[in-house]
């Protein structure tokens, strides 16, 4: 398993280079001055200039990619343009609304997913399964940010219940932050519950048929304690497949939802960053995601081996 | 039975999408971009169905022309995905080796991206539009056909017929086309009902950001951009759209998951 | 600390925040809303309106400010004398003003911030303001004396800008991430992406602040902008982006609207080097074409005011100009037949984001169909637009809000990106740049609005509405922005 991981540990080194390169030169070509957008129409060309040198967009492209580049090896991320701030900071800040927003609508799709799809496993054929599995199949045509705005008009609007946008960070405790993330969380974990309760649903049916199943319930073992005992376990393994699929499609989603509830996270930056020309920015976000995706990838590997039995006991594949 | 009913209705909703869509060609009630201020946000109404949105413009006309636009940008996604993706993949199955190799660590490390974010960041770098948006959602088809297509073409490699192609020195595009194709047909079509309805997602997102379908040109996602700020005061107008793209998605998977079980016992056989 | 380490530790600190006494909310602190955020806090720096609209006033002072009404009244200047040539102003500087670190205001600090303003290295976004300085003198350090190459009309206005605050040496450098100022608040927190915080600075010169404490709150979505202003999560908005919504608040007894006017002269701006709009009639036919107050009513909900010329009524001098081309396509057609345009000739359009020119965008292109001109829109993020349409003069035509106050020295330019070339026009601006006398100024400043009324050199269209919406019971927000700014200095809750 160990030289598996390695092996891809360095195709993916090599792929952040290349994403890296691409969204560097694409910045570069791209028109628009970040300085021009900083000094504003009245702008000398004098004061442009001497603006292009502060903020070193007077060297030469290849010195401030392999500037950047260098930078990042050793750990530092360069400032912002905009914010005049280490990126690092800048990005820690924005983690700390989009990570929890991404685990929060996992934690909720899950919960709400995995009990509503073994259920219907449960009550296969019957009418609860057949309605069940109707609103699953709305809840995945649903987009989540249409589901942000209807969340929005019914608990904010109308019953004022829950904030309908911004967040107030987690200094002042844990549990405002929670609730102003608690929307958005639902609106993009409805949809995904939606699908990973059908996931659910036919891994636990699939393992119902299997022969220890039988062989448990011809033991003598309550159809009840049978099922959560071992077809539920079994039937992890594909969800938690889709899981870790979806957790990269949740972290691309926080990207629409939080420009949905105004919440100042990884996705808002990446839009205000290309907007302002913020390049290191642009360039330190893109690596960030994708190698947060790989790391999110490479647990779910981890994830198979300890779920697995058979994995197990080989100690890898 | 009931699979049979779910299929039906995503084949009629599919059917009537379709068909709306070209209807949008040629017919709208009104021109779905003739502002009418005077008769800004009316409400539902005999003239006007679905009422008129902040511009005048009659909700049902550009409902119709956006879900013709939305249609299109997700024809051209799927067709990339295909055009590029069937072929990687008919190679990478018939050569195997270092080019199959190569071609799956390279839909592997595809996969590692975010699709949404990653379409995000392309059409916002290389400028928001319709055909922008299409190809930044289409690339992201290319490893989901290609894989497909090479595990259907790696089974199909090992049937009697193939083999006795490649014995009788068939050119292997000929092989390609003659014998692979047509076999795995049913299988992509399958597939490309559910990034089809995918598609329309993105596109969605896409235009509510501002990064897809650009105005004058309606989409469903515009649609909901532009209701956005108007949900306090006519609702209305962000949820036939969302409605729109929520019935068709719908139909879309239902079809798909209809012709997946219908397909079924064929598609195990490969 | 490495980058890497700092993301750690960033993110540890978030799993393991404490949960910290919630702020009680008392009446004498204000949570103010806003579009955008600022980037950085320094108005030496930049030239984004979102940064006055936090420090100017309320952090930073010039030596002289503007108020709510567009007057330039005095600020750490307590009173200035002209020569009579116009060229030295002499400032009297008051005493016992500090900085919010306790460095001491005097007129060394007059002298370096002009000096660091005007420096070949500087990166002050107006710099055009410092370029009549000849000299800056010190004879005492309560008294500064500034000497002009020439006379200045606008030098007084000038110096009440953002971009002419005094700042200290020791600090100007941080002052884009920590600013500090002499004004009656000093900064306390930046909340990146979310808000900015500032407390009463206890060492004010002068009539102290009402309010403990300020926070500056970023809501770029209108439709959240709402949403937190009908649950009360905002108190006021200076200028509030969803003019969609103002029926139903105007209906909450809650709520106090106040429509004013911005500076943003909003116009449909031409290529005037570009065939066909160097031709007037072509101009003016586009002028006659547009209903501007259909397009106000679809764009700003009707709360905008129409004008006819590039000024404002916040302005001195202002005369309505907005009746010289009404509305009416039948004269339009006549004027581009007469012209030679033939029907469905192509134009493009270029819009830049605001919802002004995005939704403004698609009027003005159905109502120049209506003409028989056939518009092709092109929306483009503020970088490009400012690349391609503003540095490359490369657009047919766009539309765009002049933000900057009393900015008549545009059309005097020899390259700006619309191209309007006019001697005429460039004498009375020469002449009233070196007037000082207060009344021939004004004059000059009438025949310039008249003489762009007459070239239309781009289709006027309306002022920026600035919509304050606030809580009934606050008192002391600002109603016209005669410069972009949200002075809380004056702010208190009443009963």
């Amino acid at each position: 398993m160990i030289p598996y991981l390695g092996g891809r540990l360095v195709v993916l080194a090599v792929t952040l280079f290349a994403a890296a390169a691409v969204v560097f030169l694409v910045l570069d070509v791209l028109p628009g001055d970040p300085a021009a957008l900083i000094l504003g129409v009245n702008a000398r060309p004098d004061t442009l200039a001497a603006l292009h040198h502060a903020m070193g967009l007077d060297r030469p492209a290849a010195w401030r990619f392999l500037a950047w580049l260098g930078g990042m090896l050793a750990g530092d991320f360069g400032d912002s343009f905009t914010y005049h701030v280490p990126i690092a900071g800048l990005i820690a800040d924005r983690v700390g609304v989009s990570l929890p927003l991404a685990l929060l609508a996992i934690a909720l799709s899950t919960a709400i997913a995995i009990p509503t799809g073994v259920f219907a496993a449960a009550k296969r054929g019957k009418p609860a399964d057949t309605l069940t599995m109707a609103a699953a199949q709305i809840g995945v045509a649903v987009p989540n940010f249409w589901l942000g705005l209807l969340l929005i008009l019914v608990f904010s609007v109308k019953l004022a219940w829950l904030p309908a946008s911004g967040f107030p960070g987690w200094a002042g405790g844990i549990w405002p932050g929670l609730r102003a993330l608690l929307l958005p969380a639902l609106a993009l974990a409805l949809p995904q519950a939606a699908i990973l309760a059908r996931v659910t649903r036919s891994a636990m049916l699939e393992t119902m048929g299997e022969d220890y199943m039988r062989t448990a319930l011809a033991k003598g073992v309550s159809r009840r304690a049978a099922l959560w005992r071992h077809a539920v376990p079994n039937a992890l393994i594909p969800v938690v497949t889709i899981l870790g699929l979806q957790f990269s499609f949740l972290l691309a989603g926080t990207i629409i939802i939080e420009n949905v509830f105004t919440l100042p996270g990884l996705g808002r930056l990446v839009f205000q960053a290309i907007a302002g020309r913020d390049l290191i920015v642009v360039q330190d976000l893109v690596v960030l995601l994708a190698g947060s995706v790989i790391v999110v990838n490479f647990l779910v590997d981890i994830a198979y081996v300890l779920i697995d039995p058979r994995l197990r006991a080989q100690g890898g594949r | 039975m009931r699979r049979h009913a779910a299929m039906a209705v995503g084949g009629a909703i599919s059917l009537a999408l379709l068909a709306i869509s070209l209807l949008a060609l040629v017919w709208t009630p009104y021109p779905p971009t003739a502002i009418d201020i005077a008769h800004r946000l009316a409400a539902p109404s005999a003239a006007h169905w679905l009422g008129t949105d902040p511009l005048g413009r009659d909700v049902l006309s550009v409902l119709i022309a956006g879900g013709h636009n939305s249609l299109a940008v997700a024809v051209v996604a799927v067709g990339a995905g295909l055009v590029a993706g069937v072929p990687l993949g008919l190679l990478a199955g018939r050569r195997g080796g270092v080019v199959d190799d190569l071609l799956m660590r390279g839909a592997d490390l595809m996969f590692a991206f975010p699709a949404l974010l990653t379409a995000v960041i392309i059409t916002a770098l290389a400028g928001p539009g319709a055909m922008n948006a299409a190809l930044a959602i289409g690339i992201f088809n290319v490893p989901v056909f290609a894989r497909l297509t090479r595990g259907a073409t790696r089974a199909l490699g090992e049937r009697d017929f193939v083999r006795a192609a490649q014995l009788l020195g068939r050119h292997e595009l000929a092989i390609g086309r003659v014998h692979i194709l047509p076999n795995i047909a049913a299988l992509l079509v399958v597939q490309a009902s559910t990034q089809f309805a995918l598609a329309i997602l993105a596109e969605a997102g896409l235009s509510y950001v501002g990064l897809g379908t650009q105005p004058p040109a309606p989409s469903w996602g515009r649609m909901l951009n532009d209701a956005q700020t108007y949900i306090f005061t006519a609702p209305r107008l962000a949820i036939f759209p969302g409605l729109a793209i929520m019935a068709a998605v719908l139909g879309l998977n239902l079809l798909g998951d209809g012709l997946r079980d219908f397909l079924d016992p064929r598609l195990r056989r490969i | 600390m490495t980058g890497w380490a700092r993301l750690g530790l960033g993110i540890a600190g978030i799993v393991f925040a404490c949960a910290g006494p919630a702020l009680a909310q008392a009446k004498d602190t204000l949570t103010l809303g806003m579009v955008l955020e600022p980037p950085g806090l320094d108005p030496t720096a930049g030239a984004a309106a979102a940064i006055r609209e936090v420090v100017y006033a309320n952090v930073f002072e010039g030596l002289t400010r503007i108020d709510g009404e567009g007057h330039v009244v005095p600020g750490l200047a307590a009173s200035w004398t002209m020569s009579p040539d116009g060229k030295t102003y002499r400032f009297a500087l008051r005493p016992h003003v500090t900085f919010h670190d306790g460095t001491q205001f005097d007129c060394a600090i007059v002298k370096f911030s002009f000096d660091r303003a005007r420096a070949p290295d500087s990166t002050n976004a107006q710099k055009e303001i410092f370029e009549p300085i000849a000299a800056i003198d010190c004879p005492e350090p309560e008294t500064a004396v500034i000497t002009l190459k020439r006379p200045d009309a606008d030098f007084l206005y000038g110096l009440g800008w953002g971009d002419a605050v005094m700042v200290a040496p020791q600090t100007a450098a941080q002052n884009q991430t920590t600013p500090i100022g002499t004004g009656p608040f000093r900064f306390t927190r930046w909340v990146k992406g979310d808000r900015v915080e500032l407390a009463r600075y206890a060492g004010y010169w002068g009539q102290a602040a009402r309010l403990s404490a300020v926070t500056f709150k970023f809501i770029a979505d209108p439709a959240a902008a709402a949403a937190a202003l009908l649950a009360g999560d905002i108190d006021a908005f200076g200028n509030f982006p969803a003019p969609e919504i103002l029926p139903q608040l105007r209906a909450d007894s809650r709520f106090a609207v106040v429509i004013g006017a911005t500076e943003g002269k909003t116009l449909l701006a031409l290529n005037n080097a570009r065939k066909p709009f160097d031709d007037i009639r072509v101009r003016r036919a586009l002028a006659y074409a547009i209903d501007r107050r259909a397009l106000v009513t679809a764009t700003m909900s009707g709360a905008a005011r129409i004008i006819g010329s590039h000024y404002t009524p916040n302005d001195p001098g202002f005369i309505d100009l907005a009746a010289t081309y009404p509305y009416d396509p039948a004269r339009a057609k006549a004027l581009l037949a007469e012209a030679g345009i033939a029907p469905g000739t192509r134009f493009t359009l270029a819009l830049p984001p605001p919802p002004y020119a995005r939704r403004g965008g698609e009027v003005i292109a159905a109502m120049l169909q209506e003409v028989g001109l056939n518009v092709d829109l092109v929306p483009m993020e503020w970088a490009t637009w400012l690349d391609q349409v503003f540095k490359r003069s490369d657009f047919d035509m766009t539309i765009i809000a002049h933000t900057e106050p009393r900015d008549l020295a545009i059309y005097a330019r020899d390259h700006y990106y619309f191209n309007y070339h006019n001697a005429a026009f460039q004498s009375l601006f020469a002449r009233y740049r070196e007037t000082t006398d207060p009344a021939a100024g004004i004059d000059l400043l009438r025949q310039m609005q008249r003489q762009l009324a007459t070239d239309e050199p781009n289709v006027f269209l309306y002022v920026l509405p600035k919509i304050g919406v606030w809580n009934a019971h606050l008192h002391g927000l600002w109603s016209n922005d005669p410069i972009p700014a949200n002075d809380v200095t004056g702010v208190y809750w009443g009963n």
